[in-house]
């Protein structure tokens, strides 16, 4: 186990940049998942760590030590492959015995190694079958072992369940996470799930572009996005961003923004109200469980907004209400037996301690 | 109520003859549309026909002629396993046999190996990759007759390497393999490689370029360096080709014939007779029909001993238990 810091990484192919100067840094035993849409270069930065790509710019160390130049074999790193990468010819014994045999790692341990890595994962009975033999998971679970029975400093995974079907994706998505509590393990995790992002990582790093948009705990990113792209990017349904304007009141600044039944305005609290000025143009970020119907326990003492519901989308757990406000479609996530019905007018609560604003210029947060 | 009730009657049977063909058949199909229907059938017909007699047909006529007293022009006269016999009996024929042995474990091994290389060295992202592959592809294009008279002239004492050297001052120099008696099969050998391993090539390169990238990566993690991540993954997962090139490569070595008469004649003396221009100095200068049949015969089973357990493994239902 170790720790990896990422100093300043770029990448250049001829005139292209593909990784504008990237900081990271990830401590002993942390989670940390690269997220963003394809192309924004976390592919890239991971095979950089792997040294399966060179370095344009900067330095990457793990433990300390600058591995730059070093090949992937002395990394001291392990792999996982969105396509598993697992050898055809050789069996799954032989898959995971080949790392340590070309380390030369005796026979004796390199079979109690197996041994144990295959109880982890619950692949013994599998172990004399050929990759071609085994299903999606189970091949999941092999590429695991591979990476697992060499216990290197830092693990990578490149999107290791976007091969899964949905309900496969879940269970091992679940198994990850308690190997990563079992085994106190470092690990660097790509994927372009947002949720896979959030459920797994103890930082995630969201990169759009080249760059690192916002490096934080699954709880700042999800609550204080550093942007807009961050806002809807994370989180699903994405947080709604709705076109308001700040206004003076009795009570203190307020948004005014407008809705299908003329408009409307709710206070902000006390700390992004210092943070305004009246006139001036926002977006009021929102995320769907910050609305409440006032049935709900939860609405007591909010400041509400009526509105006219367009639809309504029973999910079993939530009912989603979509209502337009600014002029943008907005969704509200309230309780399941809530009493709206589309096309009626229905009061609104919203808790605005969990407001976030944005510049709609620069888009970002205020 | 009644009118429309029989109205929908009358528009769903109307609709089902016009929705199912033997509907419209029923209807008196035109000539036009029952010859459409037969058009494939009567296209492949004649081919069909064709290679009926001309291939199978000959190859039942001439089994036939090995078991008869055919000499210099086919009799049907019934002579049970006399010609086979005398083939049989045949010292030069077991020369032949003898040197197919050589030729075909040289041809088939040095072409696959050279085949190999040369994928493996053009699948390293060089330069000019396009040409050079087209320029090893060539000889491919080329008749066996080209390429034996071209190495006839190459190889020859007085033409070829041995005078280039001579011209060179090297005076001693000695390269006399193609009039050599223990040496000319060696002569067919380099030339039949130098022929085909291009086509080898091709085909293990399209094989190379199929390989998930992720796996050469993940050896590479795996601390393997370039030579072991040929040797244990990437060659051994060549598997398929390996057999495609052996049938492929099996079966030309079987039938060589044109290379052997345009490189050497089959000569010096019988030095490198092959089965096929055996069969043809039998049939059609030594007068003796039955055996050259017979000889024929004995190729047509060594061909087909490579070809059917290969038709048979690749043409089964696929999804067993193997790999």
């Amino acid at each position: 186990m170790a720790s990896l810091s990422i100093r300043n990484v770029q990448k250049r192919y001829g005139a292209l940049d593909i990784l504008k100067g990237v900081d990271i840094d990830v401590g002993d035993g942390e989670f940390l998942v690269l997220v963003g849409p394809s192309g924004c270069g976390k592919s890239t930065l991971l095979n950089m760590i792997a040294g399966l790509d060179d370095i344009s710019a900067g330095e990457i160390a793990i433990d300390g030590r600058r591995v730059n130049e070093l090949h992937p074999k002395d990394r001291d790193i392990a792999m996982v492959f969105q396509s598993y990468a697992l050898y055809p010819n050789m069996s799954v014994r032989q898959n995971i015995a080949f790392g340590m045999e070309m380390r030369g790692v005796p026979k004796p341990e390199r079979e109690r190694a197996i041994g144990q890595v295959a109880k982890l994962l619950q692949i013994e009975p599998m172990l004399d079958r050929k990759p071609s033999q085994l299903s999606g998971g189970q091949r999941q679970r092999v590429a695991m072992g591979r990476a697992l029975v060499r216990n290197p400093k830092v693990f990578l995974f490149d999107e290791p369940l976007s091969n899964l079907d949905a309900k496969l994706r879940v269970e091992m998505r679940t198994e990850i996470k308690k190997l990563h509590q079992r085994l106190g393990a470092t690990i660097v995790y790509v994927t372009h799930d947002q949720i896979e992002a959030m459920t797994l990582a103890t930082r995630i790093a969201v990169m759009r572009g080249g760059e690192l948009q916002q490096l934080g705990t699954p709880h700042e990113i999800y609550t204080r996005p550093n942007n807009v792209f961050v806002a809807g990017f994370m989180g699903s349904p994405a947080m709604n961003l709705i076109p308001a304007l700040v206004s003076g009141g009795d009570g203190g600044p307020m948004v005014r923004f407008s809705t299908l039944d003329g408009g409307a305005g709710l206070a902000l609290g006390a700390d992004l109200a210092r943070r305004v000025r009246p006139g001036q143009e926002v977006l009021l970020g929102l995320r769907p469980e910050c609305f409440s119907d006032l049935g709900d326990e939860h609405s007591r003492g909010l400041p509400t907004f009526a509105c006219t519901v367009e639809l309504t989308e029973p999910t079993g757990a939530d009912l989603l209400a979509m209502l337009t406000l600014g002029g943008v479609e907005t969704v509200a996530r309230l309780r399941p037996d809530a009493a709206v019905h589309p096309g009626a007018s229905a009061v609104f609560a919203v808790d605005m301690t969990k407001a976030v604003l944005f510049d709609p210029a620069s888009g970002v947060r205020i | 109520m009644k009118a429309s009730l029989s109205m929908k009657r009358a528009e769903t049977s109307d609709g089902e003859r016009g929705a199912t063909p033997t509907g419209a058949r029923a209807r008196r199909p035109s000539l036009i549309d029952r010859i459409g229907d037969q058009l494939p059938k009567i296209v492949v017909a004649p081919t069909f026909l064709i290679t009926l007699v001309f291939v199978y047909g000959f190859i039942a006529w001439t089994t036939y002629l090995s078991f008869t007293r055919s000499t210099m022009r086919p009799s049907m006269v019934w002579e049970g396993l006399r010609p086979h016999e005398r083939l049989w009996g045949n010292p030069v024929w077991h020369t032949a046999l003898g040197n197919l042995g050589t030729y075909a474990l040289l041809y088939i091994g040095l072409s696959t190996l050279m085949g190999m290389l040369l994928a493996i060295l053009l699948d390293q992202r060089i330069r000019a990759e396009g040409a050079l592959r087209t320029i090893y592809l060539y000889p491919m294009a080329l008749s066996f007759i080209v390429t034996g008279t071209a190495w006839k002239w190459i190889l020859n004492p007085g033409l070829g390497i041995e005078k280039l050297m001579h011209d060179f001052g090297f005076q001693d120099f000695q390269f006399q393999w193609l009039v050599d008696p223990d040496m000319a099969i060696y002569c067919l050998v380099i030339a039949g490689v130098w022929q085909s391993s291009g086509f080898v090539m091709a085909m293990f390169l399209a094989a190379l370029r199929g390989i998930d990238g992720e796996i050469i990566k993940a050896a590479q993690i795996d601390g393997a360096g370039l030579l072991r991540i040929y040797a244990r993954i990437i060659i051994p997962m060549m598997r398929p080709v390996f057999l495609s090139s052996f049938i492929i490569l099996g079966h030309l070595a079987i039938k060589s014939f044109d290379l052997v008469v345009a490189l050497t004649g089959g000569g010096p003396g019988n030095a490198t007779a092959l089965p096929a221009t055996f069969m043809y100095e039998m049939t059609f200068t030594r007068n003796q029909v039955a055996v050259g049949a017979a000889s024929a015969v004995v190729m047509l089973m060594t061909v087909c001993a490579v070809i059917v357990p290969y038709l048979y493994s690749e043409l089964r239902p696929k999804g067993g238990a193997h790999g």
